[in-house]
């Protein structure tokens, strides 16, 4: 499975270089084999056209090389790790290396996305291709110069050295590159060669957020910028339908109230796609001089609003997915085997059902976004991960070419998937076509709370059939608010591992916006299935590692091509994890949890460490083990890892929003917790050293953590936990208690 | 339920900002404010939050807008060296004295408490550290040796959705030691 070496694209199809006007070389690539290149790269620099390249290097005339990252940074480090790789086949020193964010032009992306922890996986062959073929243009160019062969040639941190021992920079000969045919085959370096991949290397921007400096959305600004507040309906299923806004325009500050949502329901019919993501309502927008003066004066708007759809509630979300898993409105999404017979066969059975709640997304840098509609072009920046589908989205909602959008990406103060959507986007777009000025319209913190894209309530319910002391039938029924678990999941272990195995979804529409949360649907469902098969151990009396290694054991991914995960490298997580965790060998005032997971395209294990402290288990530590194949960069991976554990664990024990009568019962950091400092448990992190591809890290770590707790609070308490978070039961977290089994 | 958060001390708690409709005709007094060691003067209604003084007035915008409330630690600045959250603090509060945001740490970040930011190479978005930078700051110029349970403590009240909270730990214990 190691594609190290393996060449799958033709240089040529996704690669040009031009020399610069300026000086120096500029080569244009395209990460994705989706994107062909139509064009060679400008000659000025100001001309730069995403439509034909997704990424560019500069090298300057005195050897300075800059690289223009393509995808967008929400923290998870692809701004710096993405780089690196381009770096190492280059051959440069990462210190000479200069890395500026790209922009986006809007034609013909297929991924310019920071999303599903994918920027890595796709971008490595392409991102070494690029750096080794400019390294040896610059090589070649040396050697024309030296008339000796290019093979004689060494490079070592961006110096070409001749057999003879002359030396000249990339600065030197990068005219003459610029001027050479792309060659056709480079070689790619061998792992054991690599002097930055592998290397920690810190965050790029690492002296600006040091040192406050505008990086973020929320700090964009552009003169005669003015600044929008929005009243949204205060519940899912309102419309508005009459507001007075005479007290807030006499305040001081305000410029202007108006009313949007007319050119949202013509997108909306144009593309009903987005219907789940944005409320169809009009809104009233305060436009102002300061971002306070908006926020305040919006809280004087007296608006009306009526029942448009139902509005909804937790409790009647708790009996409707009840509902669903006591009825028979399933999609089957897997079926092997016949588990009607295994279950009427089974010596045995388990049952369980486990529940989770809504959850926003809390990005600390509240939704926000700058537009400014004009004749000439439509100007959009700020924090987006999905640049390019926003930008066809406003262009079709304001009736204009693709190409009047230019986008710029800021950094994101966290997105998590909320920031997929842009529904803020499309607001910004439609305040500025309307008050005709460049405005960024700014959430307050309650606003993002209240009017999110949810991940949504789920339930589960796992029943296992046990014959002879073999696990022979596995049902899995999910039923969720909105939608369901998307197509890989259902090959997820244990699909493979039981040979009557189904899984089934069902679910119900509401007017409630849900999407996309850091690792979606296995966030919750990894802690469900990770605890049943705690239990089912219990209930078989087996050894909770044995009986995951021995499922482990059956799985033949080369005679099942929808199965992705790797058996051989799950059970290598789980075997070091049990090793690094001490698991089975700890003091007894300390309970282990376990769990091994595998979501995009990463295998984890994670081991809870639980101490019991005033009668109430306390998690002290996590062991993780990853397996992501080579680390690109140690340093940031480590950071990903640590920061998906903790969030995990924070979510599971306390991460909550409920509804009544449309409208979420939490609207700000006092009434929802989030995890802090004193509760963040020890992260102890073991990479796996292989050399297969790389794989993203944003999200594998996340899921399994919840479960890990479960199933450690389990050890500790003898109570097992069915609901998250975790804290919505106290009662089942005290000790002693009662053990309840079977 | 929600359990109630116990970790306030250092907090300034206030309630969502009231807004009183009556009042709207207000004055626009001018503010003379030192920020950074420099004199500036606003022309701000009297209820403004200083960061957004700070942030839209001023072109401050290191210091960052969390939640408004004074639960999240994103908008923490020094008061005459004291942490405060400038979301739920007015100019008139100030009363004279002397702010400084992240800009003014130091001129060229170097002050140990960013050094160590960089040497841990702690934030991931980014967007919640110059909050716990101002914070750190501020706790270990009154309790220059600290243990790994003050500075918890210390930091309880900085909310970082990333949970870069290990690597916040690590960098305030290096900090601790680097400082005179």
């Amino acid at each position: 499975m190691s594609t190290n070496t393996t060449l799958t694209f033709s240089r040529r199809a996704f690669m040009r270089t031009s020399s610069l006007a300026g000086g120096g070389m500029l080569i244009g690539f395209n990460l994705f084999q989706a994107c062909k290149p139509k064009a060679a790269p400008p000659i000025d620099l100001s001309q730069l056209n995403y439509n034909d390249f997704n990424a560019f290097i500069k090298i300057a005339d005195n050897g300075a090389v800059t690289i223009f990252s393509p995808n967008p940074e929400i923290g998870q480090g692809v701004k710096t790790s993405m780089p690196m790789i381009i770096a190492e086949e280059l051959d440069v020193a990462w210190k000479d290396v200069y890395v500026e964010q790209g922009i986006l032009d809007t034609e013909n992306y297929t991924r310019q996305v920071a999303g599903g922890s994918q920027s890595i996986r796709h971008g490595w062959d392409a991102l070494r291709q690029t750096g080794a073929t400019a390294k040896q243009m610059l090589v070649n160019a040396a050697a024309a110069r030296w008339g000796v062969d290019a093979s004689e040639c060494a490079v070592s941190e961006g110096v070409i050295t001749s057999a003879a021992g002359e030396t000249l920079g990339y600065g030197d000969v990068v005219k003459d590159a610029s001027m050479l045919e792309v060659p056709e085959d480079v070689a790619l370096k061998e792992p054991k060669d690599y002097k930055i991949i592998g290397k920690d290397a810190p965050n790029v921007d690492i002296h600006k957020i040091a040192t406050g400096k505008p990086l973020f959305g929320l700090d964009y600004k552009v003169d005669g910028m003015v600044y929008a507040a929005v009243v949204r309906p205060p519940a899912f299923g309102h419309k508005l339908v009459s507001y007075d806004d005479s007290a807030a325009k006499a305040m001081p500050g305000v410029l202007d109230v108006i009313k949007i949502g007319e050119k949202v329901r013509g997108l909306l019919e144009e593309d009903p796609s987005f219907s789940s993501k944005i409320s169809s309502s009009d809104k009233v927008v305060v436009v102002a001089e300061s971002t306070w003066q908006a926020m305040k004066a919006k809280e004087a708007i007296k608006a009306e609003w009526e029942e448009d759809t139902s509005l909804e509630s937790t409790e009647e979300h708790d009996k409707i997915l009840t509902d669903l898993l006591d009825g028979s409105t399933f999609k089957t999404e897997r079926s092997d085997g016949n588990i009607k017979r295994a279950f009427a066969e089974a010596d045995e059975i388990l049952e369980r059902t486990y529940e989770s709640p809504f959850l926003p997304h809390n990005c600390m840098e509240p939704m926000n976004f700058f537009a400014n509609v004009t004749e000439e072009k439509v100007h959009l920046a700020g924090p987006i991960q999905t640049p390019a589908w926003k930008a066809g989205l406003v262009a079709k909602m304001l009736g204009r070419e693709e190409s009047d959008i230019y986008l710029e990406m800021t950094r994101m103060g966290g997105g998590f998937g909320r920031r997929l959507y842009g529904d803020f986007v499309i607001e910004a777009a439609e305040i500025s076509s309307t008050i005709k000025k460049p405005v960024k319209v700014v959430y307050s913190r309650e606003d993002d709370m209240e009017d999110g894209i949810y991940r949504m309530a789920i339930k589960y319910r796992i029943k296992a059939g046990v014959k002879d002391g073999k696990i022979t039938a596995y049902h899995l029924k999910e039923a969720a608010i909105n939608d369901n678990m998307y197509g890989l999941i259902p090959n997820f272990f244990p699909a493979g591992a039981i040979e009557n195995y189904q899984v089934d979804t069902a679910n119900y529409r509401s007017n409630i916006t849900t999407g996309a949360w850091r690792a979606p649907y296995t966030n919750f469902l990894a802690y469900a299935e990770q605890s049943f098969f705690d239990e089912l151990a219990e209930l078989m009396e087996a050894d909770k590692i044995q009986l995951r290694l021995d499922l482990l054991d059956k799985v033949k991914p080369e005679e099942d091509e929808r199965i992705q995960y790797s058996p051989e490298r799950m059970k290598e997580v789980i075997k070091v994890a049990v090793e690094k965790s001490g698991w089975g060998a700890k003091p007894k005032n300390i309970y282990q949890g376990f769990v091994n997971y595998y979501c995009h395209n990463t295998h984890v294990a994670e081991v809870a460490d639980v101490e019991i402290e005033n009668g109430e288990p306390v998690v002290k530590k996590i062991t993780c083990v990853v397996d992501c194949g080579i680390v690109v960069n140690p340093l940031g991976a480590l950071n990903q890892i640590e920061g998906g554990v903790i969030d995990g664990v924070g979510h599971s024990m306390y991460g909550e929003l409920q509804f009544e009568n449309g409208r979420p019962t939490a609207s700000n950091f006092d009434k929802y917790r989030m995890i802090r400092m004193r509760e963040a448990p020890l992260v102890e992190t073991h990479f796996i050293k292989n050399e297969y591809s790389p794989t993203g890290l944003g999200e594998p770590t996340l899921p399994p953590a919840g479960g890990a707790v479960a199933n450690a609070f389990k050890a500790a308490t003898g109570n097992r936990l069915y609901k998250q978070p975790f804290t919505k039961t106290p009662e089942l977290l005290k000790v002693p208690s009662k053990e309840i089994i079977g | 339920m929600l359990k109630k958060n116990q970790s306030n001390q250092i907090l300034v708690t206030s309630t969502r900002n009231q807004i009183e409709i009556q009042s709207i005709q207000e004055t626009m007094p001018t503010y003379q404010i030192k920020v950074n060691g420099e004199s500036k003067t606003v022309d701000v209604s009297e209820d403004t939050p200083v960061l957004w003084v700070l942030r839209d007035h001023l072109d401050l915008v290191g210091t960052k807008y969390g939640c408004g409330i004074g639960q999240c630690g994103a908008c923490t600045v020094h008061v005459d060296g004291t942490a405060m959250r400038s979301c739920s603090m007015t100019l008139a509060q100030l009363d004279g004295k002397s702010i400084t945001t992240i800009e003014g740490l130091s001129e060229d970040g170097t002050h140990p408490v960013q050094e160590a930011w960089k040497e841990v190479d702690v934030p991931q978005c980014g967007y919640c550290q110059a909050g716990q930078i101002m914070t750190a700051s501020a706790f270990l110029e009154n309790n220059p040796k600290p243990t790994e349970e003050d500075v918890k403590n210390a930091m309880h009240g900085n909310i970082c959705r990333c949970a870069s909270y290990s690597r916040i730990r690590k960098a305030v214990m290096i900090a601790a030691e680097n400082m005179d």
